[in-house]
């Protein structure tokens, strides 16, 4: 990554532009923030930096985020406390349901959290219990009560 | 964590749902959900996966379904203005710049403090997450998380122990939970086409 590359990220990670020619109007405002000087960056090189960073792993997204709770769905993080011997039967098990987005293992007594998100609200208490029958173990739902933040910026 | 894409299927185009967020007394969650259209929800297939880098995004999108680059602007638009979308940005893979550990701090915050200790929190500029969540006595007594990151754990203790300070009394107590692997991570998708 060079210069260039950091400061694309840093930029936009605040946004991208919804216009006509959005490529173009990034390599506009890196120019007259004075990305360097005597130097124009152009549309078609912000566009190939892009796509380098992306097939490069640089950048994990483009595009919109989507707030999925503001479309009618459920979500919720969930916690279980599995014994060494049960770990990897209930991870598949836990994995097998599709409602399940990420999971993780942490090292903790709950140590398996994960991110169910389900078509309706009701769906997620209905797949905690299916989930809980099928593997014998309680399953701990924490929803958000209340978000404080969400985003980050790593400035490069 | 909820940064990444949607649930699933046509319920997302039903009736809003009353009382799902009885546990919420604040305005902003009491907002009533925005319906889709037919035409959002293929524009949020088409999407979520990202957009396409081409001098004209999203003229590319809008051929894909046959509609104008001006409707796909129009349509974007409206969904940031609902809610729908947060914003449309490039989301770094924080491992690949190097910050590669990330912790999810939790705490025991007195009730009556969270509201504006979660915010201060939320502030923080290597907190990437922070939601209050419920307890659950007495196997866990924790109530506000924060994700934070670093670009290794000893930083990531040293943040953690910043917030503790800032947090004085009204913190009784806390842990770093450090994820050891990835058991599985799909990322939330709306189904595509009808059933």
């Amino acid at each position: 990554m060079d210069r260039l590359d950091r400061q694309l990220i840093n930029h936009l990670q605040d946004g991208f532009p919804l216009e006509a020619r959005p490529f173009l109007k990034v390599a506009e405002e890196l120019n007259q923030a004075g990305f360097e000087p005597g130097v124009e960056v152009t549309e078609q090189q912000v566009m190939d930096r892009v796509q380098t960073l992306l097939d490069e792993g640089y950048l994990s997204r483009f595009g919109p985020m989507f707030q999925a709770e503001r479309m009618g769905g459920g979500l919720t993080l969930a916690a279980m406390k599995v014994t060494p011997e049960d770990y990897e039967r209930v991870t598949e098990q836990v994995n097998a349901f599709p409602e399940v987005a990420h999971n993780y293992q942490r090292e903790h007594e709950l140590n398996m959290w994960f991110v169910l998100a389900t078509e309706t609200p009701e769906g997620v208490e209905e797949t905690i219990k299916k989930m809980e029958e099928i593997t014998g173990y309680h399953v701990f739902n924490m929803p958000k009560q209340e978000e404080f933040y969400v985003g980050l910026r790593f400035e490069l | 964590m909820s940064d990444c894409v949607l649930n699933s299927s046509d319920s997302v185009k039903g009736v809003p749902h009353e009382g799902a967020r009885d546990e919420c007394a604040r305005d902003e969650c009491a907002q009533q959900e925005y319906l889709l259209t037919p035409l959002d929800r293929a524009l949020v297939v088409a999407t979520q996966e990202g957009l396409p880098v081409t001098a004209r995004p999203y003229q590319t999108v809008g051929e894909q379904l046959g509609i104008s680059e001006d409707e796909v602007i129009f349509r974007l638009e409206n969904m940031k203005d609902q809610g729908v979308i947060r914003r449309i940005a490039v989301v770094p893979n924080h491992y690949k710049i190097g910050f590669r550990a990330n912790g999810m701090t939790v705490w025991d915050i007195a009730d009556e403090h969270i509201q504006a200790l979660g915010k201060m929190v939320g502030e923080l500029p290597y907190v990437s997450h922070c939601y209050q969540r419920p307890r659950h006595l007495p196997y866990w007594s924790y109530n506000l998380f924060a994700m934070v990151h670093g670009t290794e754990r000893s930083q990531v203790e040293e943040r953690a122990e910043q917030v503790k300070q800032m947090l004085g009394d009204a913190c009784r107590g806390n842990e770093i939970l450090y994820s050891s692997k990835i058991l599985k991570k799909t990322g939330l998708r709306i189904a595509s086409g009808s059933k």
